[in-house]
């Protein structure tokens, strides 16, 4: 009993300082605004409950080897001692009370300093899709607008509001370090914002069971200064890269729009028009492929077209059979696509 | 037929001691053979079967978890590919929840009620026999598809639309569905009757206030059972019309909705739980009084607790679902109900710690199990605070942090007592005491391999790792707290593994018991170990909360019962003043006919709409042989 409660008095923090440190997926790694409320929040409350967790334990731990005075029947009570007892657990309960309506408190505060939308903001849908994630940035202006998949970037210092809507299962929108989850759900938006002081990457990943891949549906979060953002904006608004006079890149492309991949990716700029696939118009310049799997290389893209289903399986990319020289030529491609 | 009408008329008080129990075991008893074991409808031989195949299937329930651990122990696991996982995590999900924690509970209340009230036999004892034959068909039917590769795989919550027709091809969600009706029928069954039996066969005298806790407990189950059950009824009926005739219910491209999924589903999932946990705080309260060798402290306050619980799971099944984009001030409401839940919990804990504190502990391990109970359990209340907070929530949905919060709640809160009310009640159940020292071997390993297990869970899921990922990345920094949880399951296991041996051992060749090993105070200690098939040679007439401490020599009876047919004394709702003599029906093995063809009638309509109309022709069929007057004595009374 005592050895136990030793240990986990040493252990809880002993753990968290294992797990606390170089994570950039964790509600404890708070770098936006909203998940260092959450995390003050956590903090607070987690110390209230260890204390009072501690408090129980102190006591029944007393009451189970305290000193006890000559044996009694068991019907024999002592009514003076059963009232004093009465007093202490009605005491305990409303303390219990007390605390519980804190902690609504608490709740309600650090939802209301969370929930800050203005109308100007930069303003992101996100689609869940099995299994990756849709990002269309909206503009006013229609032309500004683009798309991209798995990979969000945002400025620093700005409310970014992200609408999400589940495409077909219910996904959930999870990015720990910057701001709780909310879930996408076919048939409703829902809305988050997020806000990153610094400039950083963190990761996110699918919180609601969606099937086969859940496990591997991942993204990114990218905060830039607001010029870094600026001039990511402009590249990704622009069409895809038209390297025509490298053949083999050429050659690639020419696989491409043959086959059936046209048929599901986007490749703004090109006769690929699919909507069932990410868009890859800048397919290169994102840190990883196939929804957080891999990060993003030549090599990588070559292993990806050549077996997605042994890389991630269950998704819903089918092998397209490629000679060898077809898919060297496809992954210079792809890797082109900065 | 003379015969017949005249041995209808023995009264109990024409008889002497040996006569009269020879003659009411020749009334009561099972007879030999298989088909006495089919036909029987003794709640306690229907009780322990009950437990047995409930605790088979927490052993297989086991197996998957640590199957799941295996998986998990290393990143980007290849032992088992998605899915197949899938399959896992939602077997050992719905056969924890639906075949194990609620019947094991159920089937506990099915042995103890009628004993602990001092009753004869359960009310409505052919439903209590039907009610089993449909629990296990249940499990075999999810067990047998999961052994063909059909097992579901869509979560234990099943959530539309992964599991509707469009993204769950296949049988498998279906069969879900179904496995839910099975045992949903069976659980509303024994909630019916332990409602009846303690309402109106409680003995003589034993009015609302000197009702065992654990009694109390089932009580307020069963009226949980009885209002929860509808709901997931209404709700997998409706996937799988969804699923099998093309209603849209849950689909929102034809004017349905997903989230009426989420809140008919929780609307029963969450008082689910207390489902799972009243009856667990019954035992607590049991256990607490005899092995402080007092009455437990509050038993007011405790009742009102249990009551209370009751009703407030019905105001909380919101806080499941706080991501999905619900109006703030709704999410503030459930906020605050959620936590409300922490007063009647914690109005427990404090009256358990004050009797401990006024008695004298006894360091049995059934108190072993309790203390175990009170350090896991309040970590899990106070978890279950936390994300009862909308913000922290947000945070902690659906990761690992949930998970450790739930099994502290369920195998802290629940399986702990129960594990301590099986090492309690095993000599009533088997006339055996268990193995102290293997008691407390599987205690300690149990208790251990349980928090190394579960602890590093929370900080998982703080860390960022969700649940239900059949795999996770060597980037994310997971792997180390997973391989010690993973290890430390394999200390978890062996504690169960010993608890086994134990109860197997123990049924064999355990020290006899006695009648009352523990002196306990409560009625199931005033017949032998095990109780005869009459369970009371006369029936007990009770005068205190704690009849067998307060008269420690003969309890006094009441007496003018038929023996020469099932007779069971009805009495008043509150004040258990005696009413009626009312008879109780004979063995009957026409309940086995109508599980089996209600059984075959739920599964054919996994794949044809038309299995309701033609399969309903059997279960006519049955249920007329059933109630059709067997000609019996106890028909004519």
């Amino acid at each position: 009993m005592k050895r136990r409660i030793g240990t986990a008095r040493l252990g809880l923090p002993l753990l968290l300082l294992l797990g606390g440190c170089d994570n950039w997926q964790s509600a404890l790694e708070a770098r936006g605004a909203s998940a260092i409320s959450l995390k003050h929040l956590i903090i607070l409350i987690v110390a209230v409950c260890s204390v009072i967790w501690m408090l129980v334990m102190i006591a029944m731990i007393h009451a189970l080897w305290r000193r006890r005075t000559a044996w009694r029947a068991p019907l024999d009570l002592v009514p003076p001692r059963e009232r004093r007892l009465g007093w202490i657990v009605s005491i305990c309960t409303g303390l219990t009370a007390v605390i519980i309506l804190g902690f609504t408190v608490a709740s309600f505060f650090t939802t209301r300093d969370i929930s800050v939308a203005g109308q100007d903001d930069l303003t992101i849908r996100i689609g869940g899709l099995q299994w990756w994630w849709s990002v269309e940035y909206l503009d006013p202006d229609p032309s500004a607008g683009f798309v991209s998949a798995n990979e969000i970037h945002i400025p620093t210092g700005r409310n970014v509001r992200l609408l999400l809507q589940g495409d077909d299962v219910i996904h959930s929108f999870w990015v720990p370090s910057l701001a709780g989850k909310q879930d996408l759900i076919p048939g409703r938006t829902n809305e988050i914002t997020i806000r990153a002081e610094r400039p950083g990457a963190y990761r996110g990943q699918c919180a609601e069971f969606c099937g086969l891949q859940h496990a591997h549906m991942g993204f990114l979060v990218t905060a830039d200064t607001p010029e870094d953002f600026a001039r990511w904006a402009r590249a990704q608004r622009a069409p895809a890269a038209n390297s025509a006079d490298d053949e083999e890149i050429a050659a690639g492309r020419d696989v491409f729009m043959r086959k059936p991949c046209a048929g599901c990716h986007s490749i703004r700029g090109t006769q690929a028009t699919g909507t069932s696939g990410p868009d890859l118009t800048h397919l290169a310049s994102r840190a990883f492929i196939a929804a957080g799997l891999l990060p993003t290389s030549r090599g990588a893209l070559a292993a990806w077209v050549a077996d997605p289903q042994t890389l991630k399986p269950g998704n819903n990319m089918p092998l397209v059979p490629l000679t060898p020289d077809e898919l060297r030529a496809m992954s210079a491609y792809l890797a082109s696509l900065k | 037929m003379t015969d017949t009408i005249r041995r209808a008329q023995i009264l109990d008080t024409e008889l002497k001691r040996p006569e009269l129990t020879s003659q009411l075991e020749e009334t009561w008893k099972t007879e030999r053979g298989l088909w006495g074991a089919l036909s029987t409808v003794d709640h306690k031989i229907i009780g322990r079967r009950y437990i047995t195949t409930a605790f088979v299937f927490l052993l297989l329930g086991g197996v998957l978890a640590m199957l799941i651990r295996l998986q998990l122990a290393g990143p980007e696991g290849r032992l088992i590919g998605p899915d197949r996982y899938n399959q896992i995590f939602t077997m050992h999900g719905a056969n924890m929840m639906f075949l194990f924690a609620v019947p094991v509970m159920e089937a506990m209340g099915v042995y103890l009620v009628p004993l602990m009230v001092g009753t004869r036999n359960i009310a409505f004892p052919r439903l209590n026999a039907f009610s089993y034959w449909m629990f296990l068909a249940g499990g075999l039917v999810l067990w047998i598809s999961f052994a063909l590769d059909m097992g579901p795989d869509v979560g234990w919550f099943a959530y539309v639309p992964l599991s509707g027709p469009q993204y769950a091809p296949g049988k498998r969600a279906d069969i879900w569905a179904q496995m839910i009706t099975f045992t949903e029928v069976a659980a509303l069954a024994v909630a019916v009757e332990i409602v009846v039996t303690v309402f109106k066969q409680r003995a003589p005298g034993m009015s609302l206030d000197r009702i065992p806790l654990f009694v109390w407990a089932m009580l307020v189950t069963s009226f949980v059972v009885i209002m929860a059950m509808p709901a997931i009824m209404v709700a997998s009926t409706s996937l799988i019309l969804d699923r099998l005739v093309g209603t849209h219910f849950f689909n929102p491209a034809e004017g349905g909705d997903v989230l009426l999924w989420q809140h008919l589903f929780w609307f029963f999932g969450h008082p689910e739980v207390y489902i799972i946990f009243i009856p667990a705080v019954g035992m607590v309260s049991t256990l607490v009084a005899t092995f402080s060798r007092r009455p437990v402290f509050g038993y007011l306050p405790l009742v009102v607790a249990l009551i209370g619980t009751g009703i407030l799971a019905f105001g909380l099944w919101v806080h499941h679902m706080f991501t999905t984009g619900l109006p703030r001030l709704g999410e503030s409401f459930f906020t605050a109900s959620s936590m409300a839940i922490a007063i009647p919990s914690g109005v427990q804990i404090f009256c358990w710690i004050a009797t401990l504190w006024e008695g004298r502990p006894v360091f049995k391990t059934p108190l072993l199990f309790v203390i175990g109970f009170i350090v896991t359990f309040v970590i899990g209340g106070l978890t279950g605070v936390m994300v009862a907070s909308v913000p922290f929530d947000t945070q902690v949905h659906d990761t690992y942090f949930v998970v450790a919060h739930f099994h502290y709640v369920l195998i802290g809160g629940a399986v702990f007592p129960l594990l301590g009310a099986v090492y309690y009640w095993f000599p009533k159940f088997t006339g055996r005491m268990m193995s102290e020292r293997l008691g407390r071997w599987a205690f300690w390993l149990i208790f251990t391999g349980f928090h190394a297990t579960f602890f590093p869970m929370h900080i998982l899921g703080l860390e960022g790792m969700p649940r239900r990922v059949y795999t996770y990345q060597p980037d994310l920094p997971w792997h180390g707290l997973n391989l010690f949880a993973s290890a430390s399951a394999i200390i978890l296991a062996a504690g169960f593994f010993v608890f086994f041996i134990d109860v197997v051992m123990s049924a064999r060749s355990g020290n006899p018991a006695g009648d009352n090993p523990w002196d306990a105070p409560t009625l199931e200690w005033a017949t032998s170990s095990p109780p005869p098939a009459y369970n009371f040679a006369q029936i007990p007439v009770v005068s205190s909360a704690n009849p067998l401490w307060e008269q420690p020599g003969a309890l006094n009876v009441a007496n003018g019962l038929h023996t020469d047919r099932r007779e069971v004394v009805v009495t008043t709702i509150t004040t258990a003043e005696p009413q009626a003599r009312e008879s109780s029906p004979q063995n009957c093995i026409w309940p086995l006919w109508t599980a089996i063809a209600t059984s075959v009638m739920l599964v054919w309509s996994i794949f044809s709409p038309w299995a309701v109309v033609w399969g309903s022709i059997p279960i006519a069929i049955t249920l007329i042989g059933w109630f059709w007057p067997k000609g019996t004595p106890e028909d004519e009374a």
